[in-house]
């Protein structure tokens, strides 16, 4: 995974609560085996509205997206994050997200912060104003800057720790193999397996 | 120290615990799909690794297969690469795979628990967010993304951050004709889309306790609705009795072991939730939806919400935006509500009991002309115990049709669609825009309010008929 340290670009206002997965991708364009080409899915049923604010060309460049509160609910599909990061989004803030959307986020790389209600307001006012506004989401110090504004947010050191090394979880738990091999020796013995097929 | 199930279930599953990272879970069972694990299998390879235990991971074909012609080859050839590619990744890493046709093939929430392999006390993952339904057995069951699929084909293992825990207390006894399914949506409607976000949901309580398996499975299901990604119920004599003699439950002395561990499988009763809701059973009548999230329900006697009703800025506007995509005015009475296709199905209502429940009320008469009424068993087990109990007949007899198991119409990604503006009155669990296929329009209902209102045409409860 590409390390993130800091990220610096435009940002693109989505003014809408519970956007869910079916609409950041719906289902029809799920069918891909690749974890690539998912941007043309992204927002599809939006995106036949010229009104729409991805087909502003204001915007074009935004590589943050800034959203209304439970971004990500519903399916558990990570083909939403890809599409996003296919799309050229680096980061998303809203004042919550789903609990999968945002587990997926940080595993695939896409940075996930969580601001106030009214700091997300504040960022949509300065960004309608200004679609070019520059903003800095630094993971380092853990902040979101633009203009004379400097918001903090929080995200567990952990995650900071594995996002700002590019680390996978898969080989950071191959590491503790040992422990899992531990384990297996002292599970019930009575717990279902699901081979040999039985009927 | 005094603990919920749901933490008694996660300790009993620690790997590793230690502070300033992630507890490590080990995952008892894996379950498996063609949509969410392709890219996960291509990881494996590219680092050269293996699944670690084929033997506690099954997989099954549900999201795209057609439910017609299912001896045919898939039509759609985007879906049938995806298929396809399941197929061959089983096959190479040594996965049980139910294929399309196969008696065992179903919904992969319908099937594991058939196949007895969901049990109590259990972890149970799926790249899919309704694999909270195996909570109803008191697992600790949850959706999962693909690079958390990768983990898990990998390790055996997730590393989670332990979540709150919320108590849904459900007293009384439900009135004739109100099912499981309308306690969810009313619990989902009253703590919102948001409100299970960080939890665990434990549903407690004497109508908890009163329902029948299949009818815990419904509530489960939605746990992910109300923005949790998992929901439990503590396991009793009634998830015992649904478990005996299942293929893979236990035998003999096993069982009597598993026996022993799934009775403490309970919360101790000073056990400290850090949220708590009760919800009367008496006062519950059929839910159903009106908006575009499964929070926007309303008793079915009710009319459509004003916006103006909300006061949280942002609800007004998503009741806004919900009329005008659902072409709905306020104040207009739900049953008025014009409803073109009903579907009956899914992996919230696609079980034998919720046919059963559609076909009593459906027997002897006639589906409305101009609706289409769609029945899909949640798998193929339960397409021949429907057969087998001559259900098929009552529905055809009926007009409605009679198809083969899969996901279906609950999301647009097989052939089974709504077309742009059409409405429909479904069984499933998400009524977002375009859910059932692109402009379509949908209202979450029970089974037994699917089958009154595809006799009359519009939304309508048995006791309307």
């Amino acid at each position: 995974m590409e390390k993130f340290i800091s990220h610096t670009g435009s940002a693109l206002p989505l003014k809408r609560s519970n956007v869910d997965t079916d609409q950041i991708i719906p289902a029809v364009y799920l069918k891909r085996v690749t974890r690539s080409g998912f941007e043309d899915g992204l927002f599809a049923a939006w995106r036949s509205d010229p009104e729409f604010v991805l087909n502003k060309p204001e915007y074009s460049k935004a590589s943050i997206l800034v959203a209304g509160a439970d971004f990500g609910t519903g399916s558990s599909r990570e083909h939403a994050v890809w599409a996003l990061q296919n799309y050229g989004f680096k980061v998303v803030i809203s004042s919550r997200f789903a609990d999968i959307f945002r587990g997926n986020s940080l595993k695939a790389g896409l940075l996930t912060v969580i601001l106030g209600q009214s700091d997300v307001e504040a960022l949509w006012s300065a960004i309608e104003e200004e679609p070019s506004l520059e903003i800095k989401v630094d993971l380092d110090t853990r902040l979101v800057s633009y203009k004379n504004q400097a918001i903090s947010f929080d995200l567990d050191d952990y995650t900071r720790w594995r996002l700002m090394e590019g680390l996978d979880d898969i080989g950071l738990t191959l590491r503790k193999i040992d422990e899992v091999e531990n384990f297996e020796e002292k599970r019930a013995k009575y717990k279902p397996k699901t081979l040999p097929v039985l009927s | 120290m005094a603990k919920t199930l749901a933490e008694k279930v996660w300790d009993d599953h620690l790997v590793r615990s230690a502070s300033g990272e992630p507890d490590l879970l080990y995952i008892d069972l894996h379950l498996i799909h063609e949509v969410t694990s392709p890219q996960a299998f291509d990881g494996l390879r590219l680092a050269n690794r293996a699944v670690r235990r084929p033997d506690l991971t099954i997989a099954t074909e549900d999201h795209n297969v057609p439910t017609l012609n299912i001896d045919k080859p898939i039509a759609d050839p985007v879906s049938r690469l995806q298929v396809d590619t399941l197929r061959k990744n089983c096959q190479e890493f040594g996965i049980r795979l139910h294929s399309l046709g196969d008696v065992e093939q179903g919904i992969v929430h319908v099937v594991g628990p058939q196949l007895g392999l969901t049990q109590p006390g259990m972890t149970i993952v799926c790249g899919d967010s309704h694999t909270s339904t195996h909570g109803a057995f008191g697992a600790l069951a949850f959706g999962i993304g693909t690079s958390e699929v990768e983990h898990v084909l990998a390790t055996q293992t997730l590393p989670l951050t332990r979540p709150k825990t919320m108590a849904i207390n459900v007293e009384g006894s439900l009135k004739p004709g109100v099912t499981s399914k309308d306690i969810i949506l009313a619990i989902i409607a009253k703590i919102g889309t948001g409100g299970g976000q960080g939890y665990i949901l434990e549903y407690r309580g004497s109508a908890i306790r009163a329902l029948s398996m299949e009818a815990r499975m419904t509530i489960c299901n939605m746990s992910i609705e109300a923005g949790a990604r998992a929901g439990l119920i503590a396991p009793d004599e009634t998830t015992f009795a649904y478990l005996k003699d299942r293929p893979h439950a236990p035998k003999g002395e096993d069982w009597e072991k598993a026996l022993s561990y799934w009775r403490e499988l309970k919360s101790d009763s000073d056990a400290k939730f850090d949220k708590e809701i009760t919800l009367d059973a008496d006062q519950l009548s059929p839910f159903v939806t009106w908006g575009t999230n499964p929070g926007q329900g309303i008793a079915l006697d009710g009319v459509i919400p004003s916006p103006q009703d909300f006061t949280d800025p942002e609800e007004v506007s998503a009741a806004e935006r919900a009329l005008v995509y659902m072409d709905l005015k306020a104040g207009t009475p739900m049953k008025k509500i014009k409803i073109d296709t009903v579907f009956l199905g899914s992996c919230t209502n696609g079980r034998i009991e919720d046919l059963r429940a559609a076909a009593e009320i459906i027997k002897g008469k006639k589906v409305a002309s101009d609706i289409r009424m769609m029945v899909v068993p949640g798998s193929a087990r339960v397409r021949l115990q429907a057969e087998a109990e001559g259900l098929d007949k009552l529905f055809l007899e009926a007009g409605a049709e009679w198809r083969s198991a899969g996901c279906s119409m609950c999301l647009g990604m097989n052939p089974d669609q709504l077309a742009p503006g059409e409405r429909s009155a479904s069984t499933s669990n998400r009524n977002f825009e375009g859910r059932q296929g692109k402009g379509g329009r949908t209202h979450l209902v029970s089974p037994l309010v699917a089958a009154a209102t595809a006799i009359r045409g519009t939304l309508s409860s048995p006791a309307d008929l």
